[in-house]
C-alpha cells in the first residue's frame, strides 16, 4: 500500500530506510555498474520502477549516469527535485541554467579524473608527435621487413604548447609536459593571477604562438566551435591538436578539411561531435590518433567518482555542502 | 639528389684532395636525410653501392681510410676493423656501441665517437609515451575505433600512471631523464644499475629480479653489454607479475625476447611497450595478436630535430678528427 504523499515529502526515505535517488541513466550508459557500486546505499528509483509514478514527485535528487542529458522536459516530470548529481567533469549535457532557475543544485565528478585525464592527453600528444600509433599499425602490418624506415616524428621538448582552458585538468597537464622541456601558454576565461605561465587574451593569438594546442576547456554556449577554422589556420601545417574535452569544441568539419589538406599537422582526438560517430576522412588518416572516448578509464578512476558521487550525496540528504558543486555561470 | 661520390666506388685515385675521406658501409638514416650536407664536407667511399662483396672492397679501396661513419645496425667486427689498417676513427649515430668491437678499437688504438645526449630526451620521451601507451591502451583504442567499433563502453579499462612504482634499469642520462619525466605523473621510481648513485633521491636495488620484485613497470635504459644480454631473463619476468609492465627502449637483447614472448601470450605479465628487438627488423609474430603490447619500429629517436643535432654532431666529430681537434663526443673505451 503506497505511502502518503506527506510522508515521503518529509523524510524521502523509504520502507528500507535508504535515502530515494532517481537514477537517470540513458541506454548508452546501461554498462556502467553504478547500481552495483551504489545500490546498497540508497533506493534507486527508474522509470521503469511500478513505484515511479508515485515517487517520482517526492523524489528530491538524481543521479546522471554517464553523459544522459538532463532536460526541462525531465526536471518537469521531478517536481520535488533539488540537485541533480553529475557523474563526469563535463557538466553541457545537463541544463544548468534551467536548474539554477528552479533551485536546482549541480555537483560534477569534481576532481576524480583529473589526473587520469592529464596523463591519457600527454600520452595522445606524444602518440600524435612521435607517431606512435600508426608506427605500431606499420609493425603489425609486417611492413618493418619490407620498408625498413618510419616517417620521422616531430620533438616534444622545445615546443610550445597552448593550454585551452586551464582548470584541474589543464594545470595537471601543463606540469606534466614541463618535465618534458615544453615551453606552457594558455587561454582561459579569465587570466589567473597566481599562474605564472604566458596568457593570451584570444584563442586565436595562442593558437598562433603554439606548436601544439590540448584542448581541455567546458563545453558552454560560448566554448561550441570555440576552434574554428581561422584557430586551425593559425595553428599551422605544423601544429597539432590533441582534444579531451567535448567534440564540440571543435568545428568538426573544418578539423577534418584541414587535416585532409594538410593545414595543420596532426590531431589526437578522444572525443568528437557526435560520439560514437568518427568522420570517416579520419580513419584513413595516419597523422591523426582517434580514442573511444576512454580519457577517464581506469579502475581508481571509477573509485575516485564513486567517493565522489557518495560524497555529494550523502552532502545532500545532510544538508552539508557538496564537495564538488558546479558554479552557473 | 645529388650523388656525389657516385666515382668513388670505382675510381679511387680520382679522390678530390680537399675533402677528408670517410668510409661507410651501409648508409645510416642520417647520412640519408642530409646527405647532400654531409656530401659539401666531406668525401664518402660508399661499400654498399659496390658489387664487389664487403671485405673484397675493403681490401681494395679502403686501405687508406682513415674514419669510418656507421650506426648501430652495422656491425663492425674485429675482421672488418683488421681489413682496414690506417682506420683511426668510428663514428657512430647512436648512443649504443655495442656492435663495435670495442676490444679490436682498444688494442689499435682506434677512437670511437658516439651521439651521447642528442637522442636523450627524445629516447625518455618514446619511454613515457609507450608506457601512457601500454598502461591507457592508447594505440589499441585507435585500432579499436578504426576498425569502426561503436560500442565504445566495451573498450576495456586502462590502467593508472599516478602511484606505480617504476623500476629504472640503468639510471644513465636516459634512465634519469625517464625519471624525471615520471615524477610529474606521480610515479614512484626506484633503479637498479652498476653502481648506486648517491647524489640521486630514489631507491637503488642491488639487482635486477630484486627491482621487478618492487616494481609495477620495468623501463629498460641501460646499455647492451656482455653482463646485461639477457638480463631480463624468466625469474626478472616472474618477479615483474602478471599486473606487470615492461617498457625496452635499449636493446633487444637486454631482454630474454622468446621469454618475454611466452610470458606475454600466457598472461603472465601484464603488457609491453617495445621499441627494440633481437633481431630486427623482424618481430615475433605472436605479438602481433596481443592488444596490452605495443611496437615501434626502433624509431626512439627518429625526429626531425633530434636528425639535424645528429648531423651536427657526427660532422662535427668527424670534422674535428680530421682537423687534430678533440673529438666531441669520443666514447671512452677503458676496460
Amino acid at each position: 500500500m503506497a505511502a502518503t504523499s506527506s510522508e515521503f515529502h518529509d523524510s524521502n526515505i523509504n520502507n528500507d530506510g535508504l535515502p530515494l535517488v532517481f537514477y537517470h541513466c540513458g541506454q548508452k550508459y546501461r554498462g556502467i555498474p553504478f547500481r552495483e557500486w551504489i545500490g546498497t546505499r540508497y533506493r534507486l528509483l527508474e522509470p521503469s520502477d511500478s513505484t515511479f509514478p508515485t515517487l517520482s514527485c517526492s523524489v528530491r535528487v538524481l543521479l546522471c549516469v554517464g553523459i544522459s542529458e538532463v532536460t526541462s522536459e525531465i526536471l518537469d516530470q521531478l517536481p520535488s527535485l533539488e540537485c541533480v548529481v553529475g557523474s563526469s567533469v563535463g557538466v553541457n549535457h545537463i541544463d544548468v541554467a534551467e536548474c539554477c532557475r528552479r533551485g536546482i543544485k549541480v555537483t560534477s565528478a569534481g576532481d576524480a579524473f583529473t589526473e587520469d585525464v592529464a596523463d591519457y592527453a600527454v600520452g595522445l600528444l606524444i602518440a600524435v608527435l612521435r607517431r606512435l600509433s600508426s608506427a605500431d599499425r606499420f609493425v603489425r602490418d609486417g611492413m618493418w621487413p619490407v620498408k625498413g624506415e618510419y616517417p620521422l616524428g616531430l620533438k616534444l621538448g622545445g615546443k610550445q604548447v597552448g593550454i585551452v582552458g586551464l582548470g584541474s585538468i589543464g594545470s595537471e597537464i601543463a606540469k606534466r609536459l614541463e618535465a618534458f622541456g615544453c615551453i606552457i601558454a594558455y587561454n582561459s576565461r579569465k587570466k589567473k593571477e597566481l599562474v605564472t605561465f604566458p596568457y593570451y587574451e584570444t584563442i586565436h593569438d595562442l593558437a598562433r604562438n603554439s606548436d601544439a594546442l590540448i584542448v581541455c576547456c567546458t563545453l558552454t554556449n560560448e566554448t561550441h566551435h570555440l576552434i574554428n577554422k581561422e584557430v586551425l589556420t593559425a595553428l599551422g601545417k605544423t601544429g597539432v591538436i590533441v582534444n579531451v574535452g567535448r567534440g564540440p569544441l571543435i568545428d568538426e568539419k573544418e578539423l577534418v578539411q584541414s587535416l585532409l589538406h594538410g593545414e595543420i599537422g596532426g590531431a589526437a582526438l578522444d572525443v568528437f561531435e557526435n560520439e560514437p560517430h568518427v568522420p570517416e576522412e579520419l580513419l584513413a588518416l595516419n597523422n591523426v590518433v582517434l580514442s573511444a572516448h576512454k580519457a577517464v578509464t581506469t579502475p581508481e578512476s571509477f573509485s575516485a567518482l564513486v567517493r565522489v558521487i557518495v560524497g555529494n550525496l550523502d552532502a545532500f540528504f545532510a544538508k552539508q555542502p557538496f564537495l564538488s558543486e558546479v558554479e552557473p555561470i | 639528389m645529388h650523388h656525389c661520390s657516385n666515382k668513388m666506388a670505382s675510381s679511387p685515385d680520382k679522390i678530390s684532395p680537399e675533402l677528408p675521406v670517410v668510409l661507410i658501409l651501409k648508409p645510416p638514416e642520417v647520412f640519408k636525410v642530409h646527405e647532400e650536407l654531409f656530401c659539401q664536407r666531406f668525401h664518402f667511399l660508399r661499400a654498399w653501392e659496390s658489387t664487389l662483396p664487403t671485405d673484397q672492397f675493403l681490401t681494395t679501396y679502403a686501405q687508406s681510410i682513415q674514419a669510418l661513419f656507421c650506426n648501430s645496425f652495422t656491425p663492425i667486427p674485429a675482421h672488418v676493423i683488421r681489413l682496414l689498417p690506417s682506420l683511426r676513427l668510428i663514428v657512430t649515430s647512436s648512443v649504443g656501441v655495442n656492435h663495435i668491437d670495442l676490444h679490436e678499437c682498444r688494442r689499435q688504438g682506434i677512437k670511437v665517437a658516439n651521439i651521447a645526449k642528442v637522442f636523450t630526451d627524445d629516447v625518455a620521451d618514446i619511454a613515457v609515451g609507450l608506457l601512457i601507451d601500454v598502461l591507457r591502451k592508447v594505440s589499441a583504442g585507435d585500432q579499436y575505433v578504426r576498425s569502426g567499433s561503436r560500442i565504445w563502453s566495451d573498450f576495456p579499462l586502462g590502467y593508472k600512471l599516478g602511484g606505480k612504482r617504476v623500476g629504472i634499469v640503468g639510471l644513465g642520462s636516459i634512465g634519469l631523464e625517464v625519471a624525471k619525466r615520471l615524477e610529474a605523473f606521480g610515479c614512484i621510481v626506484s633503479y637498479n644499475s652498476r653502481m648506486k648513485k648517491p647524489s640521486v633521491p630514489f631507491l637503488h636495488y642491488a639487482n635486477v629480479c630484486e627491482l621487478a620484485l618492487n616494481s609495477d613497470v620495468l623501463i629498460i635504459c641501460c646499455s647492451l653489454t656482455e653482463q646485461t644480454y639477457h638480463m631480463i631473463n624468466r625469474e626478472v619476468l616472474s618477479a615483474l607479475g602478471k599486473h606487470g609492465f615492461i617498457v625496452n627502449i635499449a636493446r633487444g637483447s637486454i631482454v630474454d625476447e622468446k621469454e618475454l614472448v611466452r610470458c606475454l601470450v600466457q598472461g603472465e605479465i601484464g603488457g609491453a611497450g617495445l621499441d627494440v628487438f633481437a633481431d630486427e627488423p623482424n618481430v615475433p609474430d605472436d605479438l602481433f595478436e596481443l592488444e596490452n603490447v605495443v611496437l615501434s619500429p626502433h624509431r626512439g629517436v627518429f625526429t626531425d630535430e633530434t636528425m639535424w643535432e645528429c648531423y651536427e654532431l657526427v660532422s662535427g666529430n668527424l670534422e674535428a678528427f680530421f682537423s687534430n681537434k678533440p673529438l666531441l663526443t669520443m666514447v671512452h673505451n677503458d676496460d
